[in-house]
C-alpha cells in the first residue's frame, strides 16, 4: 500500500504567446504592462460590424515553432470560433483553431536515459489563437475590472501527448520547451507575464497498467516548480482517492501555491460546450509548401543539435555543454568568443566562471552584457601571452564591464601588465636575492621549498607585473647554476 | 430614367437636394408616426454636409460621382454621425466608434447620409415588423409591409425621399422589400463588398447591397463601395468594372435561364405571367431564353435556417451588457446576462439564437451544422454547373407573392417561405438583383436576375435591358 505502486501520468498544454509587435486579428499594441485599456481598438473590443484580419507574423512564428518541435505542418488549415460568455472575452467567442491545426505530431526531446537513449515527449497538435482580456477582481471594491489589453494577443497552443511519467519529466518538457521557443525567437517566454501558461492532464494508474487512468485538469500554475509542485499534490491526492477505493472524478482542479494543495474549481467550468464551428469571418490558411520549407530552413541550430555540436567541436565536459547551451545568446557569445580566442576550453571556462556569475550578480541577460566577446578573447590571449595574471585579468574584466573599453587600454593605463623581459625580472630578482641573504643562501644550497618564498617576494616587488612564470624559471636556472 | 447628378449641371444644389429630401421625408410622413421608414436622423449635421459639399462644387473642384446625393443607411451599417442600433434594443443609443467602410467610400465619393434606415431587428426578418421601434410600411399601401429586412432602405427610395439606399443581405433582405416596394434591389457576390462596419448576422451569407430607384443609381453606387477592403480578409481584390457600361452592352446574345423549380404550380399565373412577359421582351432583344432545373432548391430554406442562426448565435454573443449598449442589473453575472439579452432581443432574435445554439451543440453538430454545409455547397455546384455550361443569367421571380398585410405572418416558418427564392444567391454566394416587372393588384412584383460569381457584369446587362424594355409597364 504505498505511492510507489502508482505511476504518473502527464500530458500538457502549454500556451505560449508570440514575440508579434501587433495583435493576432488588429493592429493594437502587444507591449505588456502599459495601463489597463490602452492598446484596444474596435476590433479587440468587439465592437459591432469589426472583423478579424489575421497578422502575417504571427503565423510566420507559429510555423517555425512547429517545424522547431518536428511537427507536420497542415497546408490548409482553418481558425474555428469557441463560443462561451466571460467579461473578458469581448466577442464572446475565442478565435482558435479545432479539428484542423496548423500543425500536428511532432516531438520534443527531454533528456536522456541512463543508457544515453532519448527521453522523447510526443506533440500531438501545435494551433494559433488568441489570448482573452484579463479580469481583475482585486483592484476596486465589490466590482470587477476588465482590461482587455491582452485581448487579441496572439498564442499558440501545444498539446502534448501523455507522454511524461513523472513530475520532473514534466519539468524538464517545459524547459525544454522554453528552450526551444527561446532559441527559434517565437516568444520571450516569461511565466511572470504571461507569455508561457501550463495547464496539465494528470491522471494515475497502477505501475504495469496501459490503459490511461481518468484525468484531471490541473490550472493555475505560475511557475515550472509550481507544475511540478502540483502534480505531485494531485498525483497524491488521486492515489489516495484510488487507495481508498475510491474512483477520481473527471475534473477541473485549480492549483493553490500558496498553501501547496489542489482545490477542484467550480464543477460548472468543466461542463462547457463551446460550439465550435469554422469561422467565417477568416478564409482557411493556406500555405505553399515552398514558403513551409523555406521556414523550416531559416529556423536557427536547435538546442539538441547545438549540444551535440558543442560537446564535439570544442571538447566540452557535459557540464559546460549544459551551461553554454542554456540560451541562444549565452551560447552565441561562448562560441564567438571560443572562436576569436583559439582556445575554447579556456573561453568555457571564464564564461561558466567569471561572466556567469557577473551576468547573474547583475540579474540582466548575456544579451546586455556590456562586454564584447572581441574583447573577452583579447583578454584571454592577454592571459595565454602571459601578459596579465590571472588575478590582473579578473580586475581588468571588472573594469571592462563597468566602462566597455578595451583590456590592453586598461590594463597598460592601470599599469598591470606583466613584465615579461629577463632585464627587468633580472634586477627585481636580483634586489630580492640581496635583501634576503638568508633565505637566498639555503635556497641556493638546496632548499627547494623556499623557491616560493623568493617567487613571492619577486612579484610584490614588481606589483604583480612580473610574469611568475618567468620568474621560476630564473631563480630555478640560479640554484642549479 | 435618372442617371446620377452631374454637380455641373443644371440640377438642384446639394443644399436644395438634402433639403428636399428633408421635405419629402415630412410630406410622407417617413418617421415613426407614420411609416417609420426612417429611425434616425440629424437634420442639421446633414444640412452642413450639404454646404460643403457645394463649396467644393462651386469652387471647381472635383466632388465625386455621387456629390451631393443624399442617401440613407440601414440601421446595421455602423455610422459615426448616426445611432446604429440594428433596429434592436439592446444597441439602443448606441453610436458606432468607426464607421463602415461603405459609409466612407459613399462621403468620399460625394454622397450625403441623411438618415438611418428602419430593419427586422439585426436584419432577422422579411417585413420590417421585427424592429424593436415599431413595423415600417409600405408606401405604396400602408397597410401592407415594405418587406424585409431592409423594408426602410427600399421604402425610403419607393417613397422618393432618396435615390439611393444601403441595406443588407443574409436571404434576400435587400432584393425582397426591393420586389415589394417596386424599386430596384442588387446582392452583390459574397466578398465583393467589404463587410467592415456592417454587423454581423450571419457572416458567411451577409454582403452590403443597395436599393436603388434604378438600374443605373445602383450601378452605380455598387461601383463606388465595391472592392477590396484591407479590414475584411473575406472581400476579394478582384478589379471593380464600370458597371454603368452594361447599359451600352445589351442582352444580345446572352442565354438566360428559366429554372422550374422558381415557377411551382402553386405560384400565382399572374405572377409567372408577369415573369414570361419579362422574359419575351429579353426574347426579343437577342437573347435566348433556355429551360433549366436546379433540382437542390427545395432544401434552400431548411439549410439557410440552420446556417443562419448558427452563426447569428455566435455573432450576437458579443451583446452581453458589458462594454455597450442595454445593461440590465441583476444579482451576479450570470443574472445580469440573462436580464439584459432577455430584455435587449425581441422574440425573433431570441429564437434564432436558441435555434442556433442547440444546432451548433455537442451530439447536433454533425447532424444539422455539417450536413447543412454539404447542402450548401451542392446548391452552390448546381448554380456553378448551370453558369459552366453557358447560362449567363437565371430568371426568376423574386418573391412567391406580392407584399402582405402587415400581421399576416404569424407563424415564423411562413415568413420564412417569403424569402423562398432569394436565399440560394446567399447560399451561392453569387450575385443577384431585382428589378421591377409589372403589378399584381396594383402592388410591385419583382423579376430577379442571377449571374455566376463576380459577373455582377452580366447581372446589370440584364437588368438595364429589361427596365429599358418594360419602361413604364414595369410600374403598371
Amino acid at each position: 500500500m504505498s505511492v510507489e505502486r502508482y505511476e504518473m501520468v502527464v500530458g500538457l498544454e502549454v500556451h505560449v504567446q508570440l514575440r508579434t509587435r501587433t495583435k493576432a486579428f488588429c493592429a493594437c499594441s502587444t507591449r505588456y504592462g502599459a495601463p489597463p485599456n490602452v492598446n484596444t481598438c474596435p476590433v479587440c473590443l468587439a465592437l459591432p460590424g469589426t472583423l478579424p484580419v489575421l497578422n502575417a507574423e504571427a503565423v510566420r512564428l507559429a510555423v517555425r515553432a512547429a517545424h522547431a518541435l518536428g511537427c507536420t505542418i497542415t497546408p490548409i488549415s482553418v481558425f474555428a470560433r469557441k463560443n462561451y460568455f466571460y467579461p473578458d472575452l469581448p466577442k464572446g467567442y475565442q478565435i482558435s483553431q479545432y479539428d484542423r491545426p496548423l500543425a500536428v505530431n511532432g516531438s520534443l526531446r527531454i533528456g536522456d536515459n541512463a543508457d544515453g537513449t532519448p527521453i522523447t515527449v510526443g506533440i500531438t497538435r501545435l494551433h494559433l489563437e488568441e489570448d482573452a482580456g484579463k479580469s481583475i477582481h482585486d483592484r476596486y471594491r465589490s466590482v470587477t475590472a476588465i482590461d482587455l489589453n491582452r485581448s487579441g494577443v496572439p498564442l499558440v497552443e501545444i498539446v502534448s501527448e501523455p507522454d511524461m511519467r513523472s513530475s520532473q519529466e514534466a519539468g524538464a518538457y517545459l524547459r525544454a520547451l522554453k528552450q526551444i521557443l527561446e532559441f527559434t525567437d517565437v516568444s520571450d517566454v516569461n511565466m511572470e507575464e504571461g507569455s508561457l501558461r501550463v495547464d496539465a492532464n494528470v491522471s494515475a494508474r497502477l505501475r504495469g497498467e496501459t490503459r490511461l487512468g481518468t484525468k484531471t485538469e490541473v490550472k493555475n500554475m505560475n511557475s515550472f516548480s509550481g507544475v511540478e509542485r502540483a502534480l505531485e499534490a494531485e498525483f497524491a491526492r488521486q492515489v489516495a482517492v484510488l487507495e481508498a477505493g475510491g474512483r477520481v472524478e473527471q475534473q477541473t482542479m485549480l492549483w493553490d501555491g500558496e498553501r501547496g494543495v489542489v482545490r477542484p474549481a467550480r464543477s460548472k467550468e468543466a461542463s462547457h460546450d463551446y460550439r465550435y464551428f469554422p469561422e467565417p469571418d477568416l478564409p482557411p490558411l493556406v500555405l505553399s509548401k515552398e514558403w513551409i520549407d523555406e521556414q523550416r530552413q531559416s529556423l536557427p541550430e536547435l538546442p539538441a543539435a547545438r549540444r551535440t555540436r558543442f560537446a564535439a567541436e570544442y571538447a566540452l565536459t557535459a557540464r559546460e555543454v549544459e551551461l553554454l547551451t542554456s540560451s541562444v545568446a549565452l551560447a552565441d557569445y561562448y562560441e564567438q568568443t571560443a572562436r576569436a580566442h583559439g582556445d575554447p576550453k579556456a573561453a568555457a571556462n571564464w564564461i561558466t566562471g567569471e561572466v556567469l556569475a557577473a551576468v547573474n550578480a547583475a540579474g540582466t541577460s548575456v544579451r546586455e552584457f556590456p562586454v564584447r566577446p572581441s574583447d573577452l578573447a583579447q583578454l584571454l590571449s592577454l592571459v595565454r601571452d602571459g601578459k596579465l595574471s590571472h588575478t590582473a585579468a579578473k580586475r581588468v574584466f571588472a573594469e571592462m564591464r563597468r566602462s566597455g573599453e578595451p583590456p590592453a587600454q586598461i590594463a597598460e593605463r592601470e599599469g598591470l601588465l606583466q613584465e615579461g623581459s629577463d632585464d627587468a625580472i633580472t634586477v627585481w630578482v636580483d634586489e630580492v636575492m640581496a635583501e634576503h641573504p638568508e633565505e637566498t643562501r639555503r635556497f641556493l644550497s638546496g632548499e627547494r621549498k623556499l623557491l616560493g618564498v623568493l617567487v613571492g617576494a619577486v612579484m610584490k616587488k614588481s606589483k604583480g607585473r612580473a610574469d611568475p612564470k618567468r620568474v621560476n624559471q630564473l631563480l630555478s636556472s640560479r640554484a642549479s647554476g | 430614367m435618372i442617371g446620377p447628378r452631374d454637380p455641373r449641371d443644371a440640377s438642384p444644389s446639394a443644399i436644395d437636394a438634402v433639403a428636399d429630401a428633408f421635405e419629402r421625408m415630412e410630406a410622407v410622413s417617413a418617421g415613426s408616426d407614420g411609416l417609420n421608414l426612417i429611425l434616425w436622423t440629424d437634420r442639421p449635421r446633414a444640412a452642413e454636409a450639404a454646404r460643403l459639399c457645394q463649396r467644393n462644387v462651386d469652387a471647381g473642384r472635383e466632388g465625386g460621382i455621387l456629390a451631393g446625393i443624399p442617401y440613407v443607411a440601414k440601421d446595421n451599417i455602423a455610422t459615426t454621425e448616426l445611432p446604429t442600433t440594428c433596429g434592436s434594443r439592446v444597441l439602443e443609443h448606441y453610436v458606432s466608434a468607426f464607421e463602415a467602410t461603405a459609409i466612407t467610400r459613399l462621403r468620399n465619393a460625394g454622397a450625403i447620409l441623411i438618415g438611418k434606415s428602419n430593419c427586422d431587428e439585426f436584419a432577422m426578418g422579411s417585413s420590417t415588423e421585427y424592429s424593436a421601434f415599431g413595423p415600417a410600411r409600405n408606401p405604396l399601401d400602408p397597410s401592407r409591409v415594405p418587406g424585409g429586412s431592409s423594408g426602410g432602405s427600399a421604402g425610403a427610395v419607393a417613397a422618393d425621399i432618396v435615390r439611393f439606399a444601403l441595406g443588407s443581405e443574409t436571404g434576400g433582405s435587400v432584393r425582397q422589400p426591393a420586389a415589394f416596394c417596386g424599386v430596384v434591389g442588387v446582392k452583390p457576390t459574397y466578398g465583393r463588398v467589404s463587410r467592415s462596419g456592417l454587423v454581423a448576422f450571419a457572416s458567411s451569407l451577409d454582403q452590403i447591397g443597395v436599393v436603388g430607384k434604378t438600374v443605373h443609381d445602383a450601378a452605380t453606387v455598387l461601383e463606388v463601395i465595391a472592392g477590396h477592403d484591407p479590414l475584411d480578409a473575406t472581400s476579394t481584390d478582384d478589379p471593380v468594372p464600370r458597371y454603368r457600361d452594361a447599359d451600352e452592352r445589351g442582352v444580345k446574345g446572352m442565354v438566360i435561364g428559366r429554372p422550374k423549380e422558381y415557377f411551382p404550380s402553386t405560384l400565382d399565373p399572374q405572377l409567372t405571367a408577369l415573369c414570361d412577359r419579362a422574359l419575351d421582351r429579353m426574347r426579343a432583344l437577342g437573347a435566348t431564353v433556355r429551360d433549366i432545373s436546379l433540382p437542390s432548391t427545395d432544401l434552400a430554406i431548411p439549410v439557410y435556417y440552420i446556417i443562419a442562426p448558427a452563426e447569428a448565435s455566435s455573432n450576437l454573443a458579443r451583446f452581453d451588457g458589458v462594454r455597450y449598449g442595454l445593461r440590465v442589473r441583476g444579482s451576479g453575472l450570470r443574472d445580469m446576462y440573462d436580464r439584459t439579452r432577455s430584455t435587449g432581443f425581441g422574440p425573433e432574435v431570441t429564437r434564432r439564437i436558441l435555434l442556433g445554439t442547440y444546432v451548433l451543440s455537442a451530439g447536433y453538430y454533425d447532424a444539422y451544422y455539417r450536413k447543412a454545409q454539404e447542402v450548401r455547397a451542392l446548391i452552390a455546384e448546381e448554380f456553378r454547373r448551370t453558369f459552366a455550361a453557358g447560362v449567363d443569367l437565371i430568371f426568376t421571380p423574386t418573391t412567391p407573392t406580392v407584399a402582405f398585410a402587415h400581421g399576416a405572418k404569424s407563424d415564423p416558418y411562413e415568413m420564412y417561405l417569403s424569402d423562398i427564392f432569394t436565399v440560394t444567391a446567399n447560399l451561392a454566394g453569387i450575385p443577384g438583383v431585382s428589378v421591377p416587372i409589372g403589378r399584381l393588384d396594383g402592388l410591385p412584383v419583382g423579376g430577379q436576375l442571377l449571374a455566376a460569381h463576380f459577373d455582377e457584369m452580366a447581372m446589370f446587362r440584364g437588368a438595364y435591358a429589361l427596365e429599358r424594355a418594360l419602361g413604364a409597364e414595369a410600374h403598371r
